[in-house]
């Protein structure tokens, strides 16, 4: 059973729609992200289910359960907060201590699961210190520590990581998974980071100016988008002008960039003739050699190399179609034949599986 | 390098000359001088006796203790003292009492209506203190509307009716109103600074609304009611103005009593030596305060 449920939620501010009509299923123990650019509604869908923001209109079941009308603190779940918000008058142990004295728990029983989780946490040697004598990545524990202190059913992370630096930002994707595993609590994640969001999450919804564009797994919104948007937010993508040249059952030929043609399967007849969209493919999706690949269906075209940069573990070439198109293509740098390095104006070919892309009309 | 070091030390020198004139001379001097005065024999008619006694050929020098074994015994002078603290304390506590929501309110209004109401609080300062305080006596005097309607009540109660002016609930009243401000800005500022976040997690985190309160609010801002509290006590207690103004001789202040001894009784040693002792135990309960507010843990969020 879905522990949250979300049925059209509506929240409107003075002067936009911050959300506009989401409906979302969260289940039992996931690893739950929001994604989306700032101002898209994620963190107002966040607050509405904390209970700092009331929607407009829908429904927020908790476990059955309708919490609209409850205010925050009658609301079993926790935030931890971008800023992480620990109290800086209390110390590491106090701080932790406090959903459990809200909750009047008696002393001896507080004291054994604070000890237990700032053991959980490797905090036992800060116990004592107050907020401002830790790093960036201890405050990040104690807010997670105190938030998953008294068990609750649902974890929202709003951005915990944007104020750490790249490498302990890294470092603490590994332990945050760990926690959502070993408390079982189901965490939902807010962030406008995509590769945090792909590594972490179970199932992630891409939201863009109030509404879900596309929810699905990490892979699934990676390889197959389904919106222009999506497969523009997420990763590196070429989106090229595609339209729909031919068409014969179950498959169609596009026209891409006026430059080539694919054809690819049509289930469903959802493209008809004229069709106009984009043919979005992943730079690394795209193969470039010396010589044209001849396998079925398969296109291969000339291409000049316009330029590239050099990531160590691969290069990313820009290609020039003879239209003015660009293309952008990342080669591995692990290839066994090292003469496939380009330089700028070599002459080479492209070579694009159909499978590869995915046809966008939205 | 060493240069750059002695250009550097020389213009803190040349930035810091100014203030340490002014407490030199304003401050430093004027406290020797009344220490040095409090020592001497208080001269006939007024002011000082000459220091060096000239009798019989030989001369010795006229310092006394006498004033100090005087304050020290007389009941009247810690009366007068034990009267100011009680005044200031209770004048604190209302001030805190009522600076307290004032401030949060205006910390928590948005930014347009925040200027005007700081600025409605500084307003009483473009007008004389003095044109202030008898303002009040107009608005306490017997046929004033005030006046008519606490005795009015008092009489259907069935009490006597009393005089507001002229009363140490008037010098109290007079009191909050002119140290209000000095309570509220140092409450502001500090409530002012507190992260929502905070609050938000507290309630996040299963406190109430009121229990927020008190766990988040209150004491984050200790550091601010400290500053209010000292702002508002330690010029409370040497007021003369207001007691002598819309008090009666049974709300008299140590202020008074000063001033009474270098203008009217003439008596400057006597004066000094009161004032010593008030400045002292100012000091000493602040630093009291002080070292309380520090055992508390509140400060260190302040000192960070």
């Amino acid at each position: 059973m879905a522990i949250l449920e979300l049925k059209n939620i509506v929240k409107q501010f003075a002067d936009y729609t911050a959300v506009n009509g989401v409906s979302l299923s969260i289940e039992q123990g996931e690893f739950f992200t929001l994604l989306g650019p700032s101002g898209c509604g994620k963190t107002t869908l966040l607050r509405m289910i904390a209970g700092f923001e009331s929607p407009d209109s829908g429904q927020i079941l908790l476990d059955g359960k309708d919490i609209k009308d409850l205010p925050p603190e009658k609301r079993p779940l926790h935030t931890v907060f971008q800023s992480y918000a620990l109290f800086p008058h209390m110390t590491v142990r106090d701080n932790i201590a406090f959903p459990l004295k809200m909750a009047k728990w008696n002393k001896s029983a507080i004291n054994e699961r604070v000890n237990e989780q700032i053991s959980s946490v490797q905090l036992e040697r800060f116990a004592e210190r107050y907020p401002h004598e830790l790093s960036g990545g201890q405050r990040q524990r104690v807010a997670i520590a105190r938030s998953l202190v008294d068990r609750p059913k649902l974890l929202l992370l709003d951005e915990p990581l944007s104020a750490l630096d790249a490498r302990l930002r890294e470092h603490m994707h590994v332990e945050l998974v760990k926690m959502q595993e070993k408390s079982g609590v189901t965490f939902v994640y807010v962030t406008h980071d995509q590769s945090e969001a792909l590594a972490l999450s179970s199932r992630v919804a891409v939201m863009n100016h109030g509404i879900v564009e596309q929810l699905g797994t990490p892979r699934e919104i990676y390889s197959r988008p389904k919106t222009y948007y999506v497969a523009d937010f997420i990763g590196k993508c070429n989106l090229l002008k595609a339209k729909v040249s031919h068409s014969a059952a179950e498959h169609v030929t596009l026209s891409i960039a006026d430059s080539f043609e694919l054809t690819i399967a049509n289930p469903e007849n959802k493209f008809n003739l004229g069709t106009e969209g984009w043919f979005a493919i992943r730079p690394e999706k795209i193969k470039a050699n010396w010589d044209p690949r001849v396998e079925d269906g398969i296109a291969n075209f000339k291409a000049k190399v316009k330029g590239y940069y050099y990531y160590g573990d691969g290069t990313l070439y820009e290609f020039l179609l003879e239209n003015g198109t660009v293309i952008q293509c990342m080669l591995s740098n692990n290839r066994p034949h090292q003469a496939s390095f380009f330089e700028d104006n070599d002459e080479v070919y492209i070579s694009i599986n159909p499978l590869a892309g995915n046809f966008l009309v939205e | 390098m060493t240069q750059k070091v002695q250009r550097s030390l020389s213009e803190k020198w040349v930035l810091s000359l100014p203030p340490i004139i002014y407490l030199i001379g304003l401050f430093l001097i004027p406290t020797l001088l009344m220490v040095f005065i409090a020592f001497r024999e208080p001269g006939d008619y007024g002011g000082v006796a000459p220091l060096l006694n000239h009798s019989n050929g030989s001369t010795t020098l006229n310092l006394t203790l006498d004033g100090f074994k005087y304050a020290f015994t007389s009941g009247f002078i810690w009366k007068l003292f034990l009267r100011s603290v009680v005044f200031s304390v209770i004048t604190t506590i209302i001030c805190l009492i009522i600076g307290y929501p004032l401030a949060l309110m205006i910390a928590k209004s948005n930014k347009k209506i925040r200027d005007f109401l700081l600025l409605l609080v500084i307003i009483p300062f473009w007008s004389n203190f003095l044109i202030r305080i008898y303002a009040w006596m107009i608005i306490l005097g017997p046929e004033s509307t005030v006046s008519n309607i606490v005795n009015q009540v008092l009489h259907w109660l069935g009490f006597a009716p009393v005089d507001l002016l002229f009363s140490s609930a008037a010098v109290v009243i007079c009191l909050v109103y002119i140290n209000l401000p000095f309570m509220i800005l140092p409450l502001y500022a500090n409530l002012e600074k507190h992260d929502v976040a905070l609050l938000e997690a507290s309630r996040d985190l299963g406190a109430s609304k009121a229990k927020s309160f008190w766990q988040i609010t209150i004491p984050l801002s200790l550091p601010g009611i400290l500053a209010g509290c000292g702002l508002v006590f330690i010029p409370c207690i040497g007021m003369f103005v207001v007691p002598e103004l819309v008090g009666n001789n049974c709300s008299m202040m140590i202020g008074n009593l000063i001033k009474q001894q270098f203008l009217q009784t003439m008596n400057w040693p006597l004066g000094s030596v009161t004032s010593i002792v008030m400045t002292c135990s100012v000091l000493a309960i602040s630093l009291f305060v002080g070292f309380l507010a520090s055992r508390s843990g509140g400060l260190k969020y302040a000192r960070k």
